[in-house]
């Protein structure tokens, strides 16, 4: 069932995403792609999120959620990382870029 | 003196011809956490393993040996899981140090063996690229091969070997595939590894775009997603299917440990009474003998028989943590770990504390805030390990008849069991709680943590872990658990009487017992329990042991007669005040030490045990009055 409504937020997410402008990655709806623009962690945490593939220019997907909401879990770079939603509002996203953008 | 038969080591060492010098390489294996690294190490050394500590730090480690034909032996080094070497955690210093051989009491490695997950290629080659600047001799090993061409993936190995200048293999751990040419590498003339256009191996971002241009030129393609991740996530994370499945599984695992051990466990009690008795035939009427039974057999027998349980608990946390249900569980649990102050992250230490507090406080360096990992700590002992189950088992069987609950699912037993160990999670949060809005408050560290896809565990692994824990547990019961009993033995022998042995109550033991009996006695105590107490100070399930070789001299040898003598000397509410009191009190040599090394002093592990032992006194206390007034 999950299955069922992640394919049809991720159908939805592209025919019509409003915003195309800078969110935070927790803002991303399940099934919402982005690009990373930046992570406002500073030192260890920061270093650990790149290393786990947060890197900038990196496509980031929320994949799906803890049950309750939080934490959420993101596909990126080819294995899914969970993070708090607190953690998440740190990184900033661009809405998933059409070509000509 | 080669490993077993059919292992590959042995293989491959006929292929070895004419090479002469025999000495003993150390080798290391490194890679990314849950690139299958450990099921390298167990399918190349078997039960040829330790684990060990490197000296000054807590980072844990493993050694095994490898033995060829022609007496060569190889020493291979299985370190933590690490993404970069840039020292920032506890674990990529060790590894860095240990790479660069500035470690002491380790040598330098002559050859690493790079371990990353083929599915995942491009960015676990990131963490090639500062390996192979340490020009130390290297094997690039891309493993989970088989779940590679499942899913679709390719990758030229041979292309990929140009680019980073060092063999590559594709190989299955799990399986065994691709082993031979690990040996090979091993043994054959070891070479620097030229690397074609190192990036800035600082330089993240940089070592990324370097990783996925050597995937490009080795042609990779990466593997359909896993579907069965997906679909297994859409259940185990389902908000009402996923918290229900998570009930479930401890349901079953604490079933699992009262139900299912019994006929094991009868199978141990019935050897140990059954050689007691020869025993008893075959030896003349001595002190030896009386040392024998009531001593070794009486003690470390009783403690002997829980052996099957403890091995029950392990093998369920084995494969729940192998086949990446853990994680999930952990991702559940977050939520509530938030409410008390502490992070997801703590978790996964606080369940392994299940099996003991040991390795679990070992575990809570993973946590980078020092504040978060003293409260996890402190804890620790909270949660009900393996050494209490001895004696809840004891005391539930003895005070609680069998009747089913959940039909088939739970028992009375079972949910009792069930119940301390929610009480133990009770006191653990309260405290920690406590301890995070006074004393250790600290910001919110951020929680972030991978999930691996599941997979099914390994046999070899899981049996590896069985017999790990089978080996500490018989250690245990053969060095400190004898010498209590020894001693107990002794001191509820002596003083002599007139050339002869004294009544229990007028020896040693009895009159120890019979000094804190006024202190015990508004608890429900009596002195044996007393004495009990006393010896488990040193280890919890000693004093399964010490009630073992106390009413063992009292004539009833076997634990099923300790059930009855428990009957017989506690009431209802003293059983569930030791219940209580040994589910709060903090009765465990090696956690203490082990706090003390890793908080650096004994600030933290008095506070703990004065703490711990107030709870245990009071909790006590009211739970004999609470069921006295409720019984009566």
């Amino acid at each position: 069932m999950l299955q069922m409504a992640f394919n049809r937020n991720h159908k939805k997410s592209r025919r019509s995403s409003p915003c195309q402008g800078r969110r935070k990655l927790c803002e991303l709806r399940i099934g919402e792609q982005g690009i990373l623009e930046s992570i406002d962690l500073p030192g260890p945490a920061g270093r650990r999120l790149m290393e786990l593939g947060f890197l900038p220019g990196s496509l980031v997907t929320a994949a799906c959620q803890a049950p309750g909401g939080d934490p959420l879990v993101f596909g990126v770079d080819g294995s899914q990382v969970a993070l708090r939603r607190e953690t998440a509002a740190f990184l900033t996203i661009r809405g998933e870029a059409p070509a000509g953008d | 003196m080669s490993g077993c038969d059919g292992c590959p080591a042995k293989s491959a060492s006929v292929r070895r011809t004419g090479e002469a010098a025999p000495h003993t390489r150390t080798v290391a294996i490194i890679g990314p956490p849950n690139s299958g690294k450990s099921t390298l190490f167990n399918a190349l050394t078997g039960l040829r393993q330790k684990v060990a500590n490197f000296p000054g730090v807590t980072v844990e480690h493993r050694i095994g040996r490898i033995s060829l034909s022609r007496g060569q032996e190889i020493d291979l080094v299985d370190l933590p899981g690490v993404y970069s070497l840039t020292p920032v955690s506890e674990d990529e210093q060790v590894t860095h140090d240990v790479l660069l051989g500035r470690m002491a009491g380790i040598e330098r490695p002559d050859a690493i063996l790079l371990v990353v997950d083929s599915t995942n290629l491009a960015r676990h080659l990131t963490l090639a690229a500062p390996i192979l600047s340490l020009r130390v001799p290297t094997m690039v090993l891309l493993n989970l091969g088989d779940e590679l061409r499942r899913r679709g993936g390719v990758v030229n190995t041979e292309a990929l070997a140009r680019q980073m200048g060092a063999p590559v293999a594709l190989i299955s751990a799990a399986r065994g595939e691709g082993l031979e040419a690990v040996l090979e590498f091993l043994t054959g003339t070891l070479a620097v590894p030229a690397p074609v256009d190192l990036p800035v191996v600082h330089d993240l971002p940089c070592c990324r775009e370097w990783a996925g241009r050597m995937g490009e030129r080795a042609s990779y393609r990466a593997p359909a997603p896993p579907v069965w991740t997906r679909r297994l996530d859409g259940i185990f994370l389902h908000p009402v299917r996923g918290p229900l499945t998570l009930g479930l599984v401890v349901m079953l695992v604490f079933q699992a440990i009262f139900s299912w051990a019994r006929p094991l466990m009868d199978l141990v009690q019935w050897s140990v009474h059954a050689s007691g008795e020869r025993l008893e035939s075959a030896l003349p009427e001595s002190v030896l003998r009386s040392l024998l039974l009531e001593g070794v057999w009486g003690g470390v027998g009783s403690v002997v028989v829980f052996l099957p349980q403890i091995l029950i608990l392990f093998l369920f946390v084995t494969l729940l943590e192998d086949s990446g249900y853990m994680s999930r569980a952990a991702l559940i649990a977050d939520r509530t770990m938030a409410k008390v102050g502490l992070q997801g992250k703590s978790f996964i230490p606080l369940l392994s504390a299940h099996a003991c507090a040991v390795p679990a406080i070992l575990a809570t360096r993973t946590i980078e805030n020092r504040r978060d990992r003293i409260a996890t700590i402190l804890i620790m002992p909270f949660m009900t390990c393996s050494a209490r189950l001895p004696v809840y088992t004891l005391i539930i069987a003895a005070f609680l008849p069998e009747r089913a609950l959940l039909g088939p699912l739970l028992g009375t037993r079972a949910a009792a069991l069930l119940g301390l160990y929610l009480l133990g999670y009770l006191a653990a949060f309260t405290t920690a709680r406590l301890l995070k809005s006074s004393v250790l408050k600290s910001e919110a560290t951020p929680f972030v943590m991978e999930l691996p896809p599941y997979r099914w565990p390994t046999l070899k692994t899981v049996a590896l872990t069985l017999w790990d824990r089978a080996a500490v547990f018989l250690r245990r019961a053969g060095t400190i658990i004898l010498l209590v009993a020894i001693v107990l033995w002794a001191l509820a022998h002596l003083p002599l009487q007139d050339g002869r042995m004294p009544p229990l109550e007028e020896s040693l033991a009895g009159t120890m017992g019979r000094t804190i009996e006024p202190l015990i006695q508004p608890l429900g105590f009596n002195w044996k329990i007393g004495v009990g107490l006393i010896s488990s100070l040193a280890a919890r399930e000693i004093i399964v042991s010490t009630l073992g070789t106390l009413y063992g001299i009292e004539g009833d040898p076997e634990s099923r007669g300790l059930q009855a003598a428990l009957q017989r000397d506690l009431n209802l509410g003293g059983a569930v005040a030791l219940l209580v009191f040994f589910a709060f009190a903090m009765q465990c040599m090696s956690t203490l030490a082990t706090v003390r090394r890793e908080t650096g002093g004994w600030r933290w592990p008095a506070f703990q045990f004065l703490y711990m032992s107030g709870l245990a006194y009071g909790g006590a206390l009211a739970a004999n009055h609470i069921v006295r007034l409720v019984v009566a």
